[in-house]
């Protein structure tokens, strides 16, 4: 059978090689392209060899980027211990980072313009929700850069693409746990006492993590393709930023603006965005007095409703992103 | 009258001769590669005709695409050790980053036993991190599991002859050389099928290149095929038994190491 395939494609277009080698080859005539490329992929075929740039089947993907998960999460960490080596505080700096910006919105939002009018604890609401939302923000905006910022290394080495975005998330994870060790900290000298809702708080990083992940392997193929994204998307976040009730309360927009009063829908449609939905569930775990309060201008959003939105976010983008990533596996390294 | 001839070697590439008796591991057929380079040219005008631009719908005219290879094609088999040879920017690197599955075929195809793997570890490197760390990332990035780079960690250091104590500094604090040497231990700390190496043996001193080369002939032997991309001719003679001559994107000659390199020399010294 073999032999006999070997006799065939010998005879059709692959004359014997020269003794004479390849300077031989100049007086030979040259292959007819079309033919000759027909019948190398027969042989390649022929021996077991396949495509070295074809994209794996999805369950064998996800099997090598489970296989990459020491790499991914070594490469957080490392990439985590470089970024500071060149300031004088180094790692200080984890710590101080979210703490300043929570210091920045509590001057100007919380004195200047008074929206705390209303929370008792404005200040542990007010941190809970930056740092809770800083997670989401700072993961899409490093992961834009995760394929397009690593060109040389995804041209140099073989591994799963979607392994970057996910190291990259893993980055804003363990700074997240950081910033929660301070979050406790300052709930506590804030006056609040430590309550067993604290635990829910590892179910909602678990869905916001997910559902970051599956939001940074959008982000990460739309960066890797059009560079565009990493200028347009710090107004993107600001905006979201806004839109999900970090900084006020989202209920008390209704007595602020006449359209929002006219127009329910847009409360609705803010209290399903999954920026809202993260940062108000940690709060709701973080800060019993904001459950039991009753005020309608801080109206809390129904806790269920809130935890079916947690999950649906976070399975549908983690599935629909992951999955979309993996499309365009083999054309990352190109552009 | 002699350029001419060379334009006839380069149109006509050498008919691709397969041998039945041997197992191929690399079968390249009628392979283009083709990337955008973005940013190679400074855009001009304001930003009012960058408006109008996009509003028309054009390309970026800073988006130049580059054929690099132009329609290889050759068969490699278990034991080859092969080197690469051309000018700056005939496509030598782009090559075997295609070999290896890094680079997309714009038509034609790459086919392996295996999966061929790049000795360029150095792009997963962080130069703000001691080569403890860096020896760890490196591995891990290659796929090793951390047993492995466990059991491989002390024959890394060793292999890269650091003077002692640096392994503990920061690798921005490493002379170019000593870069290189760490890169190159890391890098060969796995055995592979196919094992693609791109100039590595360029740095580094008198003692560490012959090391190294050492090194590259047990890496032969344990992986199916060697490529081998260099400059430096005599290298290339020594270590590989057959090689490719690569010039602008096409194959000009394939076959014996003594042959192609006189060629060449002769070609590239007109």
């Amino acid at each position: 059978m073999r032999g006999c395939a070997c006799n065939k494609l010998s005879a059709m277009s692959h004359p014997e090689r020269p003794g004479s080698g390849p300077a031989g080859s100049l007086t030979a005539p040259p292959a007819p392209q079309g033919k000759s490329g027909e019948s190398l992929a027969a042989f390649a075929a022929r021996h077991g060899l396949t495509q070295s740039s074809a994209r794996p089947p999805l369950g064998q993907y996800i099997r090598k980027v489970w296989d990459r998960r020491h790499f991914i999460w070594t490469f957080a960490s490392s990439k985590r211990a470089a970024m500071y080596t060149s300031s004088k505080l180094g790692q200080i700096w984890q710590v101080l980072t979210p703490l300043l910006n929570a210091g920045v919105y509590f001057v100007i939002f919380g004195l200047l313009l008074e929206l705390h009018k209303g929370i008792d604890d404005y200040v542990p609401w007010l941190i809970t929700g930056v740092f809770v939302f800083t997670f989401t923000q700072r993961s899409l905006t490093t992961s834009a850069k995760a394929v397009g910022g690593h060109l040389p290394l995804v041209r140099a080495l073989h591994f799963p693409r979607a392994t970057l975005p996910l190291a990259y998330t893993s980055v804003e994870l363990q700074q997240l746990l950081i910033s929660l060790v301070v979050l406790v900290a300052l709930v506590l000298a804030c006056g609040v006492a430590p309550a067993a809702t604290w635990l829910l708080l590892i179910p909602v990083v678990l869905l916001q993590l997910l559902f970051n992940v599956g939001l940074s392997m959008i982000v990460a193929r739309l960066g890797a393709f059009t560079r565009d994204i990493t200028q347009l998307l710090p107004f993107v976040l600001r905006t979201w930023l806004y839109v999900s009730g970090v900084i006020f309360p989202v209920a008390s927009l209704a007595n602020r603006s006449e359209t929002v009063r006219d127009n329910q829908w847009i409360l609705t449609l803010m209290e399903a965005n999954p920026g809202f939905v993260y940062v108000e569930l940690a709060r709701q775990a973080m800060i019993p007095s904001y459950v039991t309060q009753t005020n309608p201008q801080v109206a809390m959003a129904n806790p269920g409703l809130l935890w079916v939105y947690a999950v649906a976010w976070a399975v549908v983008v983690f599935a629909g992103g992951f999955y979309w990533f993996y499309r365009a596996e083999e054309r990352y390294g190109r552009g | 009258m002699a350029e001419t001839q060379e334009q006839i070697r380069a149109m006509t590439p050498p008919p691709v001769i397969i041998d039945y008796t041997r197992q191929p591991i690399v079968v390249v057929d009628d392979l283009h590669i083709v990337y955008k380079v973005y940013g190679a040219a400074r855009e001009k005008g304001s930003g009012a005709t960058a408006l109008a631009r996009v509003l028309r719908r054009k390309d970026r005219p800073q988006t130049t695409t580059v054929h690099a290879v132009k329609g290889v094609s050759f068969v490699a088999y278990k034991g080859d050790a092969i080197g690469v040879i051309g000018t700056n920017g005939s496509g030598k690197s782009t090559l075997l980053k295609a070999i290896a599955g890094l680079l997309p075929p714009h038509s034609g195809g790459v086919f392996t036993d295996g999966q061929p793997a790049l000795l360029g570890v150095g792009a997963a490197l962080m130069k703000d991190l001691t080569g403890e760390r860096n020896i760890v990332l490196g591995c891990l990035a290659m796929g090793m599991s951390p047993e492995e780079v466990k059991a491989k960690y002390q024959q890394i250091v060793n292999f890269s002859g650091l003077k002692k104590g640096f392994i503990k500094y920061p690798m921005r604090t490493y002379s170019s050389g000593m870069g290189a040497r760490l890169r190159f231990a890391i890098a060969s700390a796995r055995t592979h099928d196919v094992l693609l190496i791109d100039e590595a043996l360029a740095t580094g001193d008198a003692k560490f290149r012959r090391r190294s080369k050492a090194k590259i002939e047990q890496l032969r032997k344990d992986a199916g095929a060697v490529f081998l991309v260099a400059h430096q001719l005599d290298v290339v003679e020594e270590t590989c038994n057959r090689v490719l001559w690569l010039d602008d994107g096409r194959l000009v000659m394939d076959g014996d190491p003594k042959e192609v390199i006189a060629a060449y020399n002769e070609a590239i010294n007109k």
